[in-house]
């Protein structure tokens, strides 16, 4: 392969491919085509940059001139400029908000500059469907160095790393091999767990999509570890491109000698496959995962015996996240110490999360441990979106607590989080502004998670039930005194009576809010007034006489008719027949609809 | 084999026993609904839930699926137990008021009131039916169909089954649908015709434990019941 002067970088993770990555690549070779610089220019489609609001992204190299939101019309321009005369777009780069000049490189971008980049190292770096990409930057080295290693050897180096499992729970990782490296009865099993259903998280996607052969490489090292012979990958089904992904980084492997018989030339034997969920949320639970690759309906199983006892067929079976297992590599390749020189005391190395809602810059994005909510969200999110004012973030997926504004300085790490009522999770962080309300918040989380409870534990399934009855009925206007202490009663029941982790942090969303918006319960119940405007049952729409022009907007936009009134007079609406959708407020200029 | 201390008595049991038969063999009442010695334990009404481990990191746990382990500290009665069980059967009560099952459970262990809306459905999903139909009568015709609050136990499909020899074995284990309540047919959810009974064995026990098992009091109590005394003299 000659090199070439220029690669252009197109994402192609699942946000920029449905804003039109694919048509951006193609019209890029086509224009590239026209201008006869297919010698010295190619066109590479990478795994997702983490930008995914600003998509389709695109990154000129060497240069590092990042370009965003292009459309297929923008491409002749740009080709044309960038890479015949030789002067960037502007107009087509990213300028952070409440600012007038772009930034053109990508690494002086506030998102990027504060990230800490091990697990997501190749993202918009490789094409992910090529071995050979993954390989030229430093791929299965570390499994080359495992080979020469004694599986104990690589539990140790592990260990000193200080891993925990990055699917939520922080069970340290070394420790976890070598419960099932001691167990004496074989064959073994290893699964890579990327059934990933919290809602507003994309982490795992983001690595299959972007770097399957990290996660591959990782289970190869673990099996020699561990002294397994056959692996799965769980994914779930409405990850198409994942899917794909990682289904040809298997094949791939396997025609380079890497899975299979004699890996490296060495005595290992391990196989990889495939297995497709059926879009359950509990099975992303790990005995309920188990359940459901031999085929039986995903229901959680009681613990003890444990899965590295007893798991997949009865036979010791090592159970990791597929972040876990994209650390594992960069952890034998650098050494232990190089892992746990990042992060905390407690909780090391870096931690993707899927930061979304009401922020500038929604997205991926990967930071050491330890680093404050405050910088997540200030820094690299870029404040809240609107300039609004922030009121919680919610971490750790539907079953995490939302953190008030005191909480923005906490440091992000395993411990902290779970002592204040939220916890890690697999890293979801939902930012709530003053137009959120967090009744309405836990209601939302709670009807998630009554729908997706397996059913199985009588307290998890009627108690999340009755709870968003509850729940429904104060952002209905009909909550009671009383009902918060029955909510908190039940969410406690949920929480210590049920078997799994899903009933088991069921009850968070409901106790984190109480704990510490309890003043908008209160208003919900005792005033029938949702502090955030947002609970339909209990605001009413009126016309502020002083603003009003008599423009007549209100009246044209509203679906019902309810709002009257003389052309240049002040208008009215009728509450009885307002239906409460704020179409009016929308389009009012003047903000003379009143929301209270 | 696995030593365990369950209240206060140290035991010892043979390795593959549960933590309930452990308890029960001790003469510790411990309440179960959706356990039934002849089927898997299942695990799915949580009313046989028992602490272990020592506070502050204790945790609860259902002894019907909880292997006995070596060095396990258990309370099976714990005031923790005690306030989550009365919880759940507050629960149950509220979903099949009509079950003198859950009635007498209710009576057994003080639950004086409901604060949810009754739903007078027929079914707890405990499964005992489901697994009464697989291992003991070896058809297998019903099952758990959907999941969360939309779980219901029917045939594959809902259509009649041909698997199914119509036994009534399902019928025969129910604890819903076996035996209505037949005592004071309250007018409220909560039924509590037990507790009226003279002697109310829960003031002497309250919190702690009934030794009347099966609770025959709803039977006898009828128009002995306090209240309805009570009525009668006005």
């Amino acid at each position: 392969m000659k090199p070439k002067r220029t690669h252009i970088l197109v994402c192609t993770g699942t946000g920029c491919v449905s804003a039109g990555a694919f048509d951006i690549m193609e019209a890029l070779k086509t224009e590239i085509k026209k201008h006869e610089l297919q010698d010295e220019i190619a066109v590479v489609p990478t795994g997702c940059n983490g930008f995914c609001e600003n998509g389709p992204l695109v990154l000129f190299e060497p240069e590092g001139i990042f370009y965003r939101r292009l459309k297929v019309q923008d491409i002749p321009f740009l080709v044309e400029e960038h890479c015949l005369k030789g002067r960037p777009v502007p107009s087509l780069m990213y300028t952070p908000p409440k600012e007038k000049s772009p930034i053109p490189a990508m690494k002086d971008i506030e998102f990027f500059k504060h990230q800490k980049l091990v697990v997501l190292r190749n993202r918009g770096r490789i094409d992910p469907e090529r071995i050979e990409d993954y390989i030229a930057f430093d791929g299965y080295m570390g499994l080359a160095k495992a080979l020469e290693m004694s599986p104990e050897e690589i539990i140790e180096e592990v260990k000193v790393s200080g891993l925990r499992g990055r699917g939520g729970a922080g069970f340290p990782t070394g420790t976890k091999w070598q419960v099932c490296r001691d167990q004496p009865s074989t064959p073994k099993y290893l699964v890579c767990n990327a059934d990933e259903g919290d809602p507003g998280a994309f982490m795992d996607r983001s690595v299959l999509e972007a770097d399957p052969h990290a996660i591959i490489e990782g289970m190869i090292i673990g099996a020699r570890a561990i002294g397994a012979e056959q692996g799965f990958i769980y994914v779930r089904t409405e990850y198409p491109l994942a899917v794909q992904r990682i289904k040809k980084a298997i094949q791939q492997a396997e025609e380079n000698g890497l899975l299979g018989e004699g890996i490296l030339g060495s005595d290992l034997k391990f196989t990889l496959s495939v297995v497709q969920g059926a879009g359950a949320f509990v099975c992303g639970e790990e005995s309920a995962l188990m359940q459901s690759i031999m085929g039986k309906v995903g229901r959680p199983k009681q613990r003890p015996p444990f899965p590295a006892q007893k798991g997949l067929w009865g036979k010791p079976t090592n159970i990791n996240n597929v972040e876990t297992w994209a650390n594992i590599p960069q952890i034998i390749l650098n050494g232990g110490e190089w892992l746990a020189g990042l992060g905390t005391e407690n909780s090391k190395g870096t931690k993707i999360f899927s930061l979304v809602g009401k922020v500038n810059n929604t997205g991926l994005v990967e930071v050491p441990m330890g680093i404050k909510i405050r910088e997540i969200v200030y820094g690299i999110g870029g404040g809240i979106l609107g300039g609004r004012k922030f009121k919680a973030v919610q971490t750790g997926g539907p079953s995490g607590g939302c953190l008030p504004e005191s909480m923005l300085d906490m440091p992000i790490d395993y411990e902290s989080l779970k002592s204040v009522g939220s916890m890690m999770g697999s890293g979801g962080l939902i930012v709530m502004d003053d137009k959120t309300c967090m009744v309405d918040v836990a209601r939302y989380f709670t009807d998630f998670l009554a729908h997706e409870s397996c059913g199985k534990c009588f307290t998890c399934r009627k108690g999340l039930e009755r709870m968003l009855e509850i729940l429904t009925n104060i952002c209905d206007g009909k909550g009671k005194e009383g009902d918060v202490e029955l909510l908190e009663e039940l969410a406690i029941m949920v929480k210590e009576a049920s078997m799994c982790a899903l009933g088991q942090t069921a009850g968070n969303p409901v106790l984190s809010t109480i704990r510490y918006f309890r003043d908008e319960y209160d208003a919900h119940i005792r005033e029938r007034r949702c502090p955030a405007g947002f609970c339909k049952a209990l605001i009413t729409y009126s016309i502020l006489e002083d603003k009003c022009v008599g423009c007549g907007a209100c009246a044209r936009a509203c679906p019902v008719d309810a709002i009257s009134g003389e052309k240049k007079q002040v208008h009215k609406i009728d509450a009885d027949k307002c239906i409460k959708c704020g179409a009016c407020a929308e389009v009012c200029k003047f903000d003379a609809i009143d929301k209270s | 084999m696995p030593k365990l201390t369950i209240d206060g008595i140290e035991v010892e049991v043979e390795k593959g026993t549960t933590l309930l038969e452990a308890i029960r063999f001790l003469g510790i009442h411990v309440p179960t609904l959706c356990h039934n010695d002849g089927l898997t334990p299942l695990g799915a009404c949580r009313l046989c839930i028992v602490e272990i481990g020592k506070p502050p990191r204790s945790k609860i746990v259902t002894s019907c699926t909880y292997p006995a382990e070596d060095g396990l500290y258990v309370r099976a009665n714990s005031e923790k137990v005690i306030k989550l069980r009365k919880l759940i059967i507050e629960l149950m009560m509220a979903t099949v008021p009509s079950s003198k099952t859950i009635q007498d459970l209710a009576s057994k262990f003080g639950v004086t009131q409901c604060r949810f809306e009754p739903e007078h459905e027929e079914c707890i999903h405990c499964g005992l039916c489901v697994r009464m139909c697989e291992e003991q009568m070896m058809a297998g015709a019903i099952g758990f169909a959907q999941r969360g609050k939309d779980m219901v136990i029917t045939t594959p499909f809902d259509k009649t089954s041909d698997i199914c020899r119509q036994c009534g074995a399902c019928m025969y284990i129910c604890p819903c649908c076996e035996l209505r309540c037949q005592g004071p047919n309250a007018e409220t959810t909560v039924c509590n015709g037990c507790l009226n009974l003279e002697p109310p064995c829960l003031d002497t026990y309250d919190d702690k434990m009934c030794f009347l098992d099966p609770c025959a009091a709803c039977e006898l109590a009828g128009p002995f019941r306090s209240d309805m005394k009570k009525k009668d003299e006005a």
